[in-house]
């Protein structure tokens, strides 16, 4: 446990020694996007000023989402693919999985970090045209933790697939289309109209974040039902963190 | 008899690159290494070295036979983890880091108690020569410092054994002399060290014995002394002349111990290639005047590893 403590310090230490940054790239386009569809947009009369109930979840979501992916999975594919940092770490007196588990406990919390973050900008921007109704603090706080593993642990599964020179293609080919396609900034039953994609989209986890969030955040908007959300979200964890801790295995041995 | 601290019996790897095709990296090697002892293996780059220096630290899983760290077996990963060190040729240091952190973090890992870690950061900054960088970030380090501080970190937890892989490759000739120093140090204040190399000048000089690996076996393994013993004729004289007369030839094969005299016609010169070493020198030359030969030069030929790398598999090890 030691062992475990003391990788974790490390992240965590670096975390902060690097947190101006890290709050720009995780608030920035959150910050942007609330501004605009939440704000700019409302008063300038081009968008429902009703718009912001259904954005902020959608955006808490997203930014959690980011957080945790960017934060295990850059690092990750880095270090196996280039500078091969982590092998100190793989040297030390511990489980390999072990190593995976504090891997995803720190995107977690990187996920927790940008919730945390967003939510009151969010919320102080929005606040005019918000009728916010937190359901059940319980059933937030599930989610929370939920939605910050499951990132963590799409992070895993990307980080360790991903050469680093195919980063910015990985962004292009998964990320984004994981933000736009993920039910962040339309509610999933809006899509009744295109079943096809209603469907398809059921396998992305962003999908069961930003629903888990409107069913407790503004309910009042159609939801996906909390106990698919929850199952959803867990049968995400099971199988993303099963496959990355695979991939991990597969490239810290030779 | 010391007990040995390295224990290898029949270990192999074999890669599937494919279902058709696979490497066999290693085949089936035994030996061990004693406590306290520079232990070298020497090969050529692809001979297997790195696959078994990567077995004995868990980071390659053992097709079969076994390898035992002070008695535990390499399957044991995490007991193996906290015996061993290794400096491996790419520097995987800890950019976020500074270097005194480099030192402490790895210690944490290892549960060195605090004072215990503090203590030995600033001593193993010292041997190294790394103090006055110690709170720079070691982003900008050339690859000699990258490798000191790769070593004093690997020093942290108190190994058993350190392996070092390849560790001066691609260093420059006085930070590769530099690492070679500190290696004799640690050696002297009794650390068993386990290193490879495909450098024979660096094995010769620092390893109290070798094995010499190619194509994933081991070829021979003794001290360097008995190794070069193995090259049929040996050490040699080399006597340069502008001619040569039977006298001359006479009475070098007279000479104490001196075998056949070997003849080689150069350009614009003659070669005698005599078996010996550098007792015989004063004999040859006695001869020489004796026998009034024009000698243009005399080359002591000393058996080198490399020679007997050549004798066992007919190339070079750089080729």
């Amino acid at each position: 446990m030691k062992t475990f403590a003391a990788l974790l310090q490390r992240d965590i230490t670096v975390l902060i020694r690097d947190l101006p940054e890290f709050v720009v790239r995780i608030a920035m386009q959150p910050f942007l996007f609330v501004f605009v569809f939440g704000y700019v947009l409302p008063n300038a009369g081009q968008v429902q000023p009703s718009y912001a109930n259904l954005l902020l979840p959608g955006i808490l979501a997203a930014s959690m989402m980011m957080a945790g992916v960017q934060g295990t999975a850059i690092p990750l594919s880095q270090d196996f693919g280039a500078i091969k940092e982590i092998e100190d770490r793989l040297m030390a007196p511990i489980r390999i999985s072990m190593v995976v588990l504090e891997k995803i406990v720190m995107g977690t919390l990187q996920s927790w970090i940008a919730g945390g973050l967003v939510f009151p900008i969010a919320w102080i921007i929005m606040r005019n045209n918000l009728s916010v109704h937190v359901q059940s603090f319980i059933t937030l706080f599930v989610l929370l933790f939920l939605v910050g593993i499951a990132s963590a642990a799409t992070g895993i599964t990307l980080g360790t697939s991903i050469s680093p020179f195919k980063i910015p293609l990985m962004f292009a080919t998964i990320i984004i289309p994981m933000i736009f396609l993920g039910a962040a900034y339309y509610p999933w039953h809006a899509l009744g109209n295109v079943a096809w994609l209603q469907k398809v989209i059921l396998i992305n986890p962003m999908v069961y974040a930003a629903e888990g969030f409107r069913s407790v955040l503004t309910p009042k908007v159609e939801h996906i039902r909390q106990l698919y959300v929850i199952l959803g979200l867990l049968a995400a964890i099971t199988v993303l963190s099963g496959i990355g801790l695979r991939g991990f295995v597969k490239r810290a041995y030779s | 008899m010391e007990k040995p601290v390295i224990q290898i019996e029949s270990l192999t790897k074999v890669y599937s690159l494919d279902s058709h095709r696979r490497v066999d990296a290693v085949k089936g090697i035994s030996f061990s290494v004693k406590q306290g002892e520079i232990f070298g293996l020497l090969g050529p780059n692809g001979a297997g070295k790195t696959t078994t220096i990567g077995m004995l630290t868990t980071r390659v899983r053992v097709t079969s036979g076994d390898g035992f760290i002070a008695g535990i077996s390499i399957r044991d990963e995490v007991a193996v983890k906290r015996l061993i060190a290794v400096v491996p040729q790419q520097n995987n240091l800890d950019r976020s880091l500074t270097v005194r952190e480099n030192l402490i973090f790895h210690a944490k890992y290892f549960g060195v108690p605090k004072q215990e870690r503090e203590q030995k950061a600033d001593e193993l900054l010292e041997m190294m020569g790394l103090k006055q960088r110690q709170d720079d970030y070691v982003r900008a380090f050339s690859g000699g410092m990258a490798q000191r501080l790769m070593i004093a970190r690997s020093l942290m937890h108190e190994p058993k054994i350190l392996f070092l892989d390849e560790a001066t490759t691609g260093l420059d000739p006085q930070s590769r002399r530099l690492l070679w120093d500190k290696v004799n140090e640690l050696n002297a204040g009794g650390q068993t060290i386990f290193l490879t190399t495909h450098y024979m000048d660096e094995a010769d000089e620092l390893c109290h014995c070798i094995a010499i690996m190619d194509h994933g076996k081991i070829l021979a393994m003794d001290t360097p002394g008995n190794l070069k013993k193995m090259v049929p004729g040996g050490n040699r004289i080399e006597l340069e002349l502008k001619d040569v007369s039977d006298a001359l030839i006479d009475g070098l094969q007279k000479l104490d111990r001196a075998g056949e005299v070997n003849r080689r016609d150069e350009p614009d010169k003659v070669v005698l290639s005599i078996h010996g070493d550098q007792t015989m020198m004063a004999g040859i030359m006695r001869v020489a005047q004796q026998a009034q030969a024009d000698v243009l030069g005399v080359k002591l030929h000393q058996v080198t590893l490399e020679d007997l790398f050549i004798h066992l598999t007919g190339r070079r090890l750089r080729d």
